[in-house]
């Protein structure tokens, strides 16, 4: 029996697009996918052992909010903290994961991690701070993988 | 016909993936061919527990509605 393989590149470390990654993985993992993460620039904050993941309106028109605040004010000193925590409160009164959660059924349905050495070097990451049971490679180790996966989402 | 359930797994309140991650979570220790029953108030978890049953060979043996929260049966393979 062939078990399908999923690729992810996690590229950014928002609030709002640290769910994608997780999301999807555990879910393949959850349907009996082969699955990795690669985890790299922004992505890399996602694998840090203490999250404090972050959103911001500001440069995301999409972003829905219960009442309009002009973009000047967005910018006000104190308002990403707010979204932030007012999206979390979201997510929690609502019955959906948080980021750790997510993360640790990830890992527990074996869902590869891998940090991108290059990132890790160039941003002077300290790898204490990440979490256990990742993995440390470059590109070509993501495509040895990626190479013969079914799905290879960029997010 | 109501089907005798093994384990029980109140997912209720859990929204995606968590239904589906739980669910996979128990059939994990339990024998195979012993049913789980699921409840849920998602109701994306209706469509998610038929494509989870499809995808991984566990059948399910029923999907219902009952007092606003969904019922699931399924059937370690």
């Amino acid at each position: 029996m062939d078990e399908k393989k999923l690729a992810i590149i996690a590229t950014k470390g928002s609030l709002d697009w640290a769910y994608p990654p997780f999301i999807l993985a555990s879910t393949a993992a959850a349907l009996g996918y082969e699955t990795q993460i690669f985890f790299t620039f922004y992505g890399l904050e996602l694998l840090k052992k203490k999250l404090n993941l972050q959103v911001t309106s500001l440069g995301n028109p999409a972003m829905p909010m219960p009442m309009p605040i002009p973009v000047i004010m967005q910018t006000l000193p104190g308002m990403q903290s707010m979204m932030s925590s007012m999206m979390k409160k979201k997510m929690k009164s609502k019955g959906v994961a948080s980021i750790e959660e997510l993360r640790d059924l990830s890992l527990e349905a074996e869902v590869k991690m891998v940090a991108c050495q290059m990132t890790v070097d160039l941003f002077e990451y300290d790898t204490s701070e990440f979490i256990d049971g990742i993995e440390y490679g470059g590109a070509a180790t993501f495509f040895e993988f990626a190479g013969e996966s079914d799905i290879t989402l960029y997010i | 016909m109501a089907l005798e359930h093994d384990q029980e797994l109140d997912a209720s309140g859990l929204n995606c993936p968590l239904p589906i991650l739980r669910a996979k979570k128990t059939l994990n220790g339990m024998e195979s061919g012993k049913i789980l029953k699921i409840i849920a108030t998602d109701p994306g978890s209706v469509k998610d527990f038929e494509a989870f049953a499809n995808q991984t060979g566990n059948e399910l043996m029923e999907s219902s509605e009952e007092g606003g929260k969904f019922i699931f049966l399924l059937k370690k393979k």
